[in-house]
């Protein structure tokens, strides 16, 4: 029987060579692939295990963490004033994953990312718990609360952006949410992540980059920036060819004037002042859709804008004549986010010169070393130089005399530009106020803004630019300023 | 008894008893869990665990009441297979009572059945119970062959065993438990011994007839039909396991350990060739039918599939576990192979063992039961009487065969059945039935090793000399 018996022992030698060769195949060759997918829960509790890199604005974390009880997550995201920083750092959640900032730089605040290895390898020999990297945001604290109180509880959006480097000094957003109350990933925080998914007030909508509003009356200067680069009109004191009443092209319809003004034949500064539709519709008819839309599209429009949290493209149409001249005076279907009209500011403070907009100055190791520095960089030249001073002059003139005279600050120099688009089925809904403006001391233009108030409490007539949203953008503006 | 225990008046090569030798390595297999305790405390708590002390003493009383048994009844016994055992049920109590400390298997017990009870303590008195059936077998058992005589007992034994579970309420998707008074058996760890008793005893009077009544058939060597029916009988069996009770492990066990028994006693590999193919038939037939076994087919063959893991993710989850550990593992107490969830301490506690102690561990402890195995192996062949080679090669085959569909099937490798990794895993059943199996396998081994006694005086000299009082 002996030999039978040989021939089981090594049947059985194999039943165990195969479980050996399994295990290495596991352990060793699928090792790395089994333990980074996303069923491996191990992954999102190293995740957790230690404390989150910082996102900074002013030299100051506007997060930290906390230790969690009753969860193998160990430490969970918190906000210091978590409704007016949730526009810019975005939430992250164990539960609900992450947005904006604190998902597009989590390799740096986990520590995880490849540009750490460096700083992980040492550590591992050093014997330093891990740790995650911190970010410093180009924001201004003061403008951004400034923004956020100035809103209080209207529904809008604030943008403010340096208009010589396109660094983002506030970007608010309300109603807002504080990110949290959802961070953990208790019973408490998907009930909390759930109302907030149902609020039909959209507090996660971050007005500020992904709402596309039309802009209203703020798009005449993107119009009249066109007129002058195209050389429609070179003089802006000079008459335009203006009639009133003025009947749209192709159709019956008559483009109204808000009240009885004078615009019959006005310049482009008094047309700009007084926030002429009939002016403006015109030049965006004389000039045609093709010049219109590549005006715009210098300004930033019909493109998404990375900051690099995403902005929704604003939209200039390609459309029909009577379309285009209503698109030219921000009406139709034109429709921009607070930031690109920021943009269009911070272009015409910065002589012409288009920013791009940014919002991470610094990317720091956690043993603070900066391994990212942001270089400012041009996007694009919607003004030569000359127009742009001489939309500047205009835009003055809007708030010295003009609708905009509630944005005036003593001892600096304003320019600027009210809307008030109407929307809904027949204008039918509450229409928003906009104002776009920026402030200009000696040494250059320290910062533009762009603010937008959906509805408010006040009725139609008294919705205006200037009225809502002007004392806004002057607040911002002067926190800007008394800081330098 | 010893006068029947000698049929050959070769006299043995007078072997050491190697007791000796077993008690250093009792030493170690103990020293080394204890070690393994206080780690997981150190790495969980920061400081020595409590139950340290009860812990080691319990062990060392286990180890030396069955190291003392095996000196005073069996002292020529394999010195390997007591430490080797001893050693996987330290290791297996450090295990379960790790996981009796994770929290987030203490939440989820008592969000499903409102309280949560350690299984580490159970699994110690169930360990004192195993070493006590142990040295009863060794105490009891004077020579294995007394067994031959149970042969047709064991089988109706045997047969009861496999069909009681049919008529309790299955758990977890396998009829192979019974209830009785609270207590939960698993009849297919013991059904395992008590059949290879059987299929021994029944084998070693039939094996002329199955070996040599056979006609050749392209380089086979068929067997009659008449001779087939016993393996048709088993085969039918095991299918019927399957269905009745949808447990693939014991099923296969079941004909498995035939097979190889009806190899060894016949020394016919067509036996091999027609196990296989009745096995592969009886397989693909059942799976064709059986959602249940089809479940876990499908599991298999694609773990992280959307249909599995909404079912369930056991297999996912241990995979999982299993590349964690990585090379040399996470280390005791920093694993989080709980996450397995269910049944992480009894049928997937190799995974705790893949993480925690990574390949390094895995390899160790695979190859802890190939030794167990090999051992098993050497004593079939050293035995001198062919009941005890079938009996031994039985239980070490159907040990071979468990710890191969088991490792298996938590590591991926063949579909997941529903059966305990000897001695590791938490129940009461397996602890015990496999100390059981030990114990006879160390009879074997030490009737096996024993020298032979001198040959008897002839019986006119005793007559004479004899002085009645």
């Amino acid at each position: 029987m002996n030999k039978p018996l040989r021939r089981i022992a090594i049947f059985c030698g194999v039943l165990i060579l195969a479980l050996l060769v399994r295990t290495n195949y596991l352990q060793y060759v699928r090792a790395d692939e089994l333990n980074t997918r996303d069923e491996n829960r191990r992954v999102r509790i190293e995740r957790y295990a230690h404390e989150r890199g910082n996102i900074i604005v002013d030299g100051n974390p506007v997060t930290t963490s906390v230790e969690t009880k009753g969860s193998d997550f160990k430490y969970k995201r918190s906000w210091k004033n978590g409704p007016m920083w949730a526009p810019v750092t975005g939430y992250s959640s164990q539960a609900f994953d992450a947005s904006q900032l604190e998902k597009l730089e989590d390799g740096i605040l986990t520590g995880n990312d490849d540009q750490l290895f460096f700083n992980r390898t040492l550590s591992m020999f050093t014997g330093e718990k891990k740790q995650g990297g911190n970010i410093v945001t180009t924001l201004d604290a003061a403008a951004q609360k400034a923004a956020f109180q100035g809103l209080g509880d209207k529904k809008g959006a604030v943008a403010a952006l340096d208009p010589q480097t396109g660094a983002i000094l506030a970007l608010a957003s309300t109603p807002s949410y504080d990110p949290s109350t959802f961070a953990g990933n208790s019973d408490a925080d998907t009930k909390a992540w759930n109302n907030l998914l149902k609020d039909k007030d959209k507090p996660m909508l971050n007005r500020a980059l992904r709402e596309t509003y039309p802009p209203g009356s703020t798009f005449k200067v993107v119009t009249a920036a066109a007129a002058l680069e195209n050389g429609l009109y070179t003089d802006i004191d000079g008459k335009t060819d203006s009639p009133l009443p003025y009947k749209l092209p192709q159709v019956s319809t008559v483009l109204q004037n808000e009240g009885n003004i004078p615009c019959e034949n006005a310049s482009l500064r008094e047309a700009l002042r007084m926030s002429c539709n009939t002016v403006f519709g015109k030049i965006s008819d004389d000039l045609g859709n093709q010049k219109m839309m590549d005006e715009a599209a210098k300004f930033g429009f019909n493109k998404e804008i990375f900051t690099p949290v995403r902005a929704d493209a604003s939209v200039y149409p390609k459309d029909n004549r009577p379309q285009n001249a209503m698109a030219g005076i921000g009406q139709a279907s034109n429709r921009a986010t607070p930031l690109q009209m920021a943009m269009v500011a911070a272009a015409v403070a910065n002589d012409g010169k288009l920013m791009q907009p940014y919002m991470v100055a610094e990317r720091k190791a956690p043993n603070l070393d900066v391994i990212y520095t942001h270089e400012k960089e041009e996007l694009s030249r919607p003004l030569s130089g000359e127009n742009a001073q001489k939309l500047q002059q205009m835009m003055e003139t809007v708030v010295k005399s003009g609708t905009g005279t509630r944005a005036l600050i003593d001892g600096v120099t304003v320019g600027g530009k009210t809307g008030t688009a109407q929307h809904g089925l027949n204008n039918s809904e509450k229409p928003y106020a906009w104002f776009i403006s920026y402030a200009k001391t000696s040494s250059g233009s320290p910062v533009a803004v762009a603010v937008v108030v959906e509805d408010s409490s006040a009725n139609r007539d008294d919705v205006s630019g200037g009225g809502l949203a002007a004392p806004i953008a002057k607040a911002v503006m002067e926190a800007v300023i008394n800081k330098r | 008894m010893s006068v029947v225990t000698n049929t050959t008046t070769i006299g043995a090569i007078d072997a050491p008893s190697r007791r000796n030798t077993e008690l250093a390595l009792m030493v170690f297999a103990i020293a080394i869990s204890v070690f393994a305790y206080a780690n997981v405390g150190l790495a969980m708590d920061g400081t020595l665990p409590s139950g340290m002390l009860g812990y080691g003493f319990g062990l060392i009383l286990l180890g030396g009441v069955a190291h003392l048994v095996v000196r005073k009844f069996a002292p020529y016994a394999d010195p390997l297979l007591l430490p080797l055992a001893t050693l996987l049920n330290g290791l297996g109590l450090v295990l379960i009572w790790r996981l009796d400390q994770s929290e987030r298997l203490i939440a989820t017990a008592k969000s499903l059945y409102g309280a949560f009870t350690p299984s580490a303590p159970r699994q110690l008195l169930y360990s004192a119970v195993g070493v006590a059936l142990f040295a009863a077998v060794l105490f009891l058992l004077k020579d294995h062959r007394i067994l031959q005589r149970y042969t047709y007992i064991s089988m109706v034994a045997a047969l009861v065993l496999l069909i009681l579970p049919m008529f309790f309420p299955g758990k977890f998707g396998a009829k192979i438990w019974i209830t009785i008074a609270g207590f939960s058996i698993q009849p297919g760890e013991f059904a395992k011994i008590i059949i290879a008793i059987f299929f021994a005893g029944y084998l070693m009077v039939k094996r002329d007839a199955l070996a040599l009544a056979s006609r050749r058939f392209m380089g086979l060597y068929l067997p009659r039909g008449r001779d087939l029916g016993p393996i048709l009988v088993i085969w039918a069996m095991s299918i019927l396991i399957l269905v009745f009770e949808t447990d693939l492990g014991t099923s296969l066990l079941f004909f498995g350990l035939f097979v190889i028994m009806l190899y060894v006693a016949t020394e016919r590999t067509s036996w091999i060739v027609f196990g296989l193919l009745m096995s592969a038939v009886g397989a693909v037939g059942v799976a064709t039918f059986e959602p249940h076994v089809q479940q876990r087919v499908d599991a298999w063959l694609d773990p992280f599939g959307e249909k599995t893991m909404a079912h369930s993710d056991q297999i996912a989850q241990a995979l999982m576990s299993f590349g964690s550990g990585g090379t040399l593992g996470t280390g005791l107490g920093q694993g989080h192979s709980d996450l397995i969830g269910f049944a992480a301490n009894a049928d997937f506690i190799l995974s705790t063992v893949g993480e925690e102690l990574g390949l390094a561990g895995m390899m160790a402890v695979l190859l802890i039961y190939g030794l167990i195995v090999e051992r098993g192996v050497r004593t079939a062949l050293a035995a001198r009487d062919p009941f005890g080679k079938l009996l031994a090669i039985g239980l070490s085959g159907a040990f071979a065969i468990q710890v191969f569909v088991v490792a298996g099937g938590v590591m991926g490798l063949i579909p997941l059945t529903g059966m305990t990794m000897p001695f590791l895993a938490a129940g009461g059943s397996s602890v015990i039935a496999n100390w059981a199996l030990i114990g006879i396998l160390i009879r074997i081994s030490d009737t096996a090793r024993r020298p032979a006694p001198a040959p008897a005086p002839s019986s006119d000299a005793e007559m004479t000399q004899v002085v009645r009082p």
